[in-house]
């Protein structure tokens, strides 16, 4: 569980990037922070590896107040992929993954054999294991990066636009894989986006930021879709051009649903026909107020 | 052809002495510019001054340098040390520049990202920074290379072996066969250390098989040109 206690953060130049936040993260499962540039999230992200530190307020991971711990040390804790996944351009692909075990000490070739695991892991083929980043796909070098981010197999995983820079149908893809390595792995995952779809999809827990760090609406996806706390929500999320409204029409007697278009969204079936709603039993924020902030979840052992 | 064949020893003894007393400089002045120029890059307020203060050594007439060390440095006045020295300090004049582009040229996200993933300063130094830098700083000190080799030729005026000798020793008796092997023979040594430093380049960056950023190696190495003109 990641805590942070009213964090303000303001740069030497005077800027106030985040302001007065506070934010229940619960471990093993996905919150998404969401919002244009300049509404302080990726601030917030940094905070938790200290790449910032905050200017004044506590940050927490399980109980323990991280600015007494080491940076260096936190880092190599903690997975961290980033948008044109960061990688090191001058080391090959088992390389770039078997980076921080190396850093902490883990023999290069026990390291690259685990690289090679994790390529599997990930849905890369092993023959590019010798290849350097720039002949990859940019979607392959994304895998690389979350690779990279899972290869100390960190209880957190920070995740700044990952997926930002690769086409429409490699992102869906690469969405599909996170969501599936996800029910595998159980990591506590911190995911920035400026999309609002892809935070509605990917999001256990979401927090929707105006500017300056300030939250406009945090809660489950259902929940926000529900019940936008205000016109800036109803706008960010869409409902407001009724880009969320699905109607029911009747199709040879059977329920159909469509969009706001009159495009065929699905079909209706009774609940337990169907898959049922992803965060029926997932949410990490039942029970709490719709558009409130959600309640801290009770497990423990992010680290 | 009888004074190539009666001379042939001492052509080359002189062609290594001269290889010898340029490689010095080049790589003194390769190790010494590199923090320099590093530091250039990293505190940008200082970088203005510590690149025009380097800059203007350049301008020091390397004639007058030669003389003025021994007296500086309490050396001898034929002492091959002041031309090593009076080089070096050229290598660096133009090599911190280049240094500092080359750290620059170093892409900030991966900089940044190697410092998230758990990298010390001074490790993302050595295994990040300075190798991205390579080719960059790779043009730069082929650029010195050749510079320094030419130029210790005029070492041969205050009386240090080099192949300048032959030149001044051609010209003196008008004897152009010399003077024609004096150049040759610098050219020959340019152009076997620029063919060993890319060679150099290949094997230590096999990343760097097709660079891509081959016009930002030109436009650095451009500038630098222009500066020690």
């Amino acid at each position: 569980m990641i805590e942070f206690r009213s964090v303000t953060k303001r740069f030497p130049d005077g800027t106030v990037a985040v302001r007065d936040f506070s934010l229940v993260i619960p471990s093993r499962r996905i919150t998404v922070l969401v919002g244009s540039s300049g509404s302080g999230k990726t601030t917030i992200l940094r905070m938790i590896n200290r790449m910032v530190d905050p200017t004044s307020g506590t940050i927490e991971i399980d109980g323990d107040d991280i600015a007494g711990i080491e940076p260096v040390g936190l880092r190599r804790g903690i997975g961290y992929v980033m948008q044109n996944a960061g990688l090191l351009p001058h080391r090959r692909v088992a390389d770039n993954i078997a980076t921080v075990p190396v850093l902490r000490g883990v023999r290069r070739k026990d390291a690259r054999a685990r690289a090679l695991e994790l390529m599997d892991t990930v849905g890369l083929d092993r023959s590019l294991a010798e290849r350097y980043p720039s002949q990859l796909s940019g979607g392959q070098q994304q895998r690389v990066g979350v690779a990279r981010g899972l290869a100390v197999d960190p209880n957190i995983l920070l995740m700044d636009e990952p997926f930002g820079a690769v086409d429409p149908l490699v992102r869906a893809e690469l969405q599909r894989e996170l969501l599936r390595l996800q029910r595998d792995l159980d990591k506590t995952v911190v995911f920035v986006t400026h999309d609002i779809d892809e935070a509605l999809l990917l999001g256990d827990q979401i927090v929707i930021f105006t500017t300056g760090g300030i939250v406009a609406q945090a809660g489950t996806p259902q929940e926000i879709l529900a019940a936008p706390a205000d016109e800036f929500v109803a706008r960010f999320v869409g409902a407001d051009r009724g880009k969320r409204a699905l109607h029911v029409r009747e199709q040879n007697g059977r329920p159909v649903v469509v969009d706001s278009e009159g495009r065929a969204a699905g079909v209706l079936v009774p609940d337990d026909a169907g898959l049922g709603a992803r965060a029926g039993d997932g949410s990490p924020a039942d029970g709490s107020a719709p558009g409130g902030r959600p309640e801290p979840a009770r497990d423990g052992g992010a680290r | 052809m009888s004074w190539l064949l009666g001379n042939a020893d001492q052509i080359v003894q002189i062609t290594l002495v001269h290889a010898w007393y340029s490689a010095l400089p080049i790589v003194i002045g390769f190790v010494i510019a590199i923090p320099i120029g590093w530091l250039a890059n990293r505190y940008r307020v200082g970088r203005g001054t510590i690149l025009a203060v380097v800059g203007l050594l350049y301008a020091v007439p390397s004639l007058p340098l030669f003389v003025a060390l021994p007296s500086l440095l309490g050396t001898r006045i034929l002492d091959p040390a002041n031309v090593i020295v009076a080089l070096t300090i050229y290598a660096i004049a133009i090599m911190v520049r280049t240094a500092s582009d080359a750290f620059a040229s170093v892409e900030i996200d991966v900089l940044l990202s190697a410092t998230a993933v758990g990298f010390s300063t001074w490790r993302r130094f050595w295994s990040v920074e300075l190798p991205l830098a390579g080719p960059v700083l790779l043009s730069g000190i082929r650029v010195v290379s050749v510079s320094t080799i030419s130029l210790l030729s005029v070492g041969s005026v205050i009386g240090v072996t080099s192949l300048g000798y032959f030149f001044l020793d051609g010209f003196q008796r008008a004897f152009a066969l010399e003077i024609i092997v004096g150049i040759v023979g610098t050219i020959v040594i340019a152009v076997i250390s620029d063919l060993l430093l890319s060679l150099a380049g290949r094997l230590l960056m096999p990343w760097n098989a097709r660079p891509p950023s081959r016009r930002a190696v030109r436009r650095a190495e451009a500038r630098t040109l222009v500066e020690a003109a």
